[in-house]
């Protein structure tokens, strides 16, 4: 605690926190909030029943903190990942046998996924029966919506990555869906593929998609919807 | 309201000459001002709500590390095209859009109903006019009785007719349930709670455990050829 209490009077503590420890009174308290980038996404001050969990559940909360374990954990599974076949598979099997807790690594990535896809929903719906989404929260509703469906997509072009035949069979039936999409459905189905059929290229395309392109919307969309629902006047 | 135009009502600027004025007080508050809710408690953001935040993250963790120990994520053998599984099955997140490729036309299931749900679920801010979520048999309820069941009835019909038998009583199920206070006069908490229900949460209702039960049907009731098998 001596320790603490002395690093906190450096230089160079000071230059990170703004705050002086101890924090005593509630001028401290508000201080925390209000010299961080913490006050782009709370006020100083919020209402006692809305941080309540029979209030929200805490679902938004919850699904932002399983976006931030499947960072985590993808960044780790893609340094032992080949988007090229068979490799993929080959890295699949090295993750179970090969790499240290990489099945662990593996089944976090999962079914944090598959978690997220249920709290996202029921975030949905949360905010739907409490009317959260009236006037002025319209547009926010639909950022959400939004984020419910690269969620979605997020998760089905993950499932490809694996390369095994449930992740194959899947992702066929999936894109075969497209294909139906009136007059340019057989050109998208192209574009998503990379080709007529599931292969290298589209393995390297769902790669992409889910590695970068989707991770990135999300995150721009996820910073807008925080900063929208301070904005609005906290949570409903 | 029968004596509102006793009185003549002189529009005017000048508050020297006419000094009379005249406010209209509407009979209920609108509703834009009663949803606000100034004087509630208020808690210090630090440390209240970021201690809650930290300790949901660490639940979130432990939980989903307990999970990843105990439970291994699938993985079968190399992708393999001569050899189709039967049958092939989307991830159960799609598995009620599969399974409504099974009851209708693909251009259907695959791209009308999910463009007509995302349209729908965008909308909705939009056009909620029921802002105060009155129930649904507040205001005329025979009127709304003889809408809802023919509009129901259609729709059932129609379902009846491609043979989705799996959205076609879930439907009824709900419609049952929306109809009661309309017939039970009696209170009790499970009426009145229905009672309470307005329009746009009886859809909402409809959709979330028509789409739960196509996909718990698409997931385990689902075999060879898409037929129906027991789990």
């Amino acid at each position: 605690m001596k320790i603490l209490n002395n690093l906190a009077k450096t230089k160079f503590w000071q230059s990170v926190f703004r705050t002086k420890l101890p924090l005593s009174t509630n001028l401290d308290r508000s201080l925390v909030i209000f010299n961080s980038l913490t006050l782009h996404i709370h006020p100083v001050k919020v209402r006692l029943r809305a941080i309540k969990f029979s209030y929200t559940f805490y679902l938004g909360m919850i699904s932002f903190f399983l976006f931030f374990v499947l960072i985590v954990t993808g960044v780790l599974l893609m340094l032992y990942y080949q988007p090229a076949i068979p490799h993929a598979y080959r890295n699949m099997k090295d993750l179970e046998y090969v790499v240290s807790n990489g099945s662990f690594l593996r089944n976090m990535h999962r079914w944090s996924a598959h978690l997220m896809v249920i709290s996202v929903f029921l975030h949905m719906l949360r905010v739907f029966y409490k009317g959260a989404y009236k006037p002025p929260r319209e547009f926010n509703w639909i950022i959400g919506i939004v984020l419910l469906v690269s969620t979605l997509l997020l998760s089905y072009t993950g499932y490809l990555l694996p390369y095994d035949q449930l992740s194959y069979w899947a992702v066929t039936v999936g894109t075969n869906i497209v294909q139906y999409i009136p007059v340019a459905g057989k050109e998208i189905r192209f574009l998503l593929l990379g080709g007529n059929e599931i292969g290298e290229y589209t393995l390297v395309r769902f790669y992409v998609l889910h590695c970068v392109v989707l991770p990135l919307v999300m995150i721009l969309l996820i910073a807008f919807h925080f900063w929208r629902i301070r904005k609005d006047g906290g949570l409903l | 309201m029968t004596n509102e135009k006793q009185f003549e009502i002189e529009i005017s600027t000048d508050s020297k000459e006419v000094p009379q004025r005249l406010a209209i007080i509407p009979e209920r508050t609108p509703v834009k001002y009663e949803l606000e809710k100034p004087d509630e408690k208020l808690v210090m953001t630090f440390p209240n709500l970021i201690i809650r935040e930290v300790i949901c993250f660490q639940l979130v963790v432990i939980v989903l590390a307990l999970i990843s120990l105990f439970f291994d994520a699938p993985l079968e053998e190399l992708a393999n095209l001569q050899n189709t599984p039967n049958p092939a099955k989307a991830p159960w997140y799609f598995l009620g859009l599969q399974e409504l490729l099974h009851i209708f036309p693909p251009v259907v299931a695959g791209v009308l109903i999910p463009l007509l749900v995302l349209i729908a679920l965008i909308v909705i801010p939009y056009f909620d006019i029921n802002i105060k979520r009155s129930g649904l048999w507040n205001d005329q309820p025979k009127k709304t009785f003889v809408i809802f069941s023919s509009s129901i009835f259609l729709f059932f019909l129609l379902m009846i007719f491609f043979d989705a038998f799996s959205i076609a009583i879930p439907t009824l199920l709900i419609y049952i349930l929306a109809v009661s206070p309309y017939f039970i006069k009696k209170e009790n908490v499970f009426i009145n709670a229905l009672a309470h229900l307005s329009l746009a949460e009886w859809i909402m209702t409809w959709f979330v455990f028509v789409s739960v039960l196509l996909i718990i049907i698409g997931t385990y009731f689902r075999g060879p050829g898409w037929n129906w098998v027991w789990p």
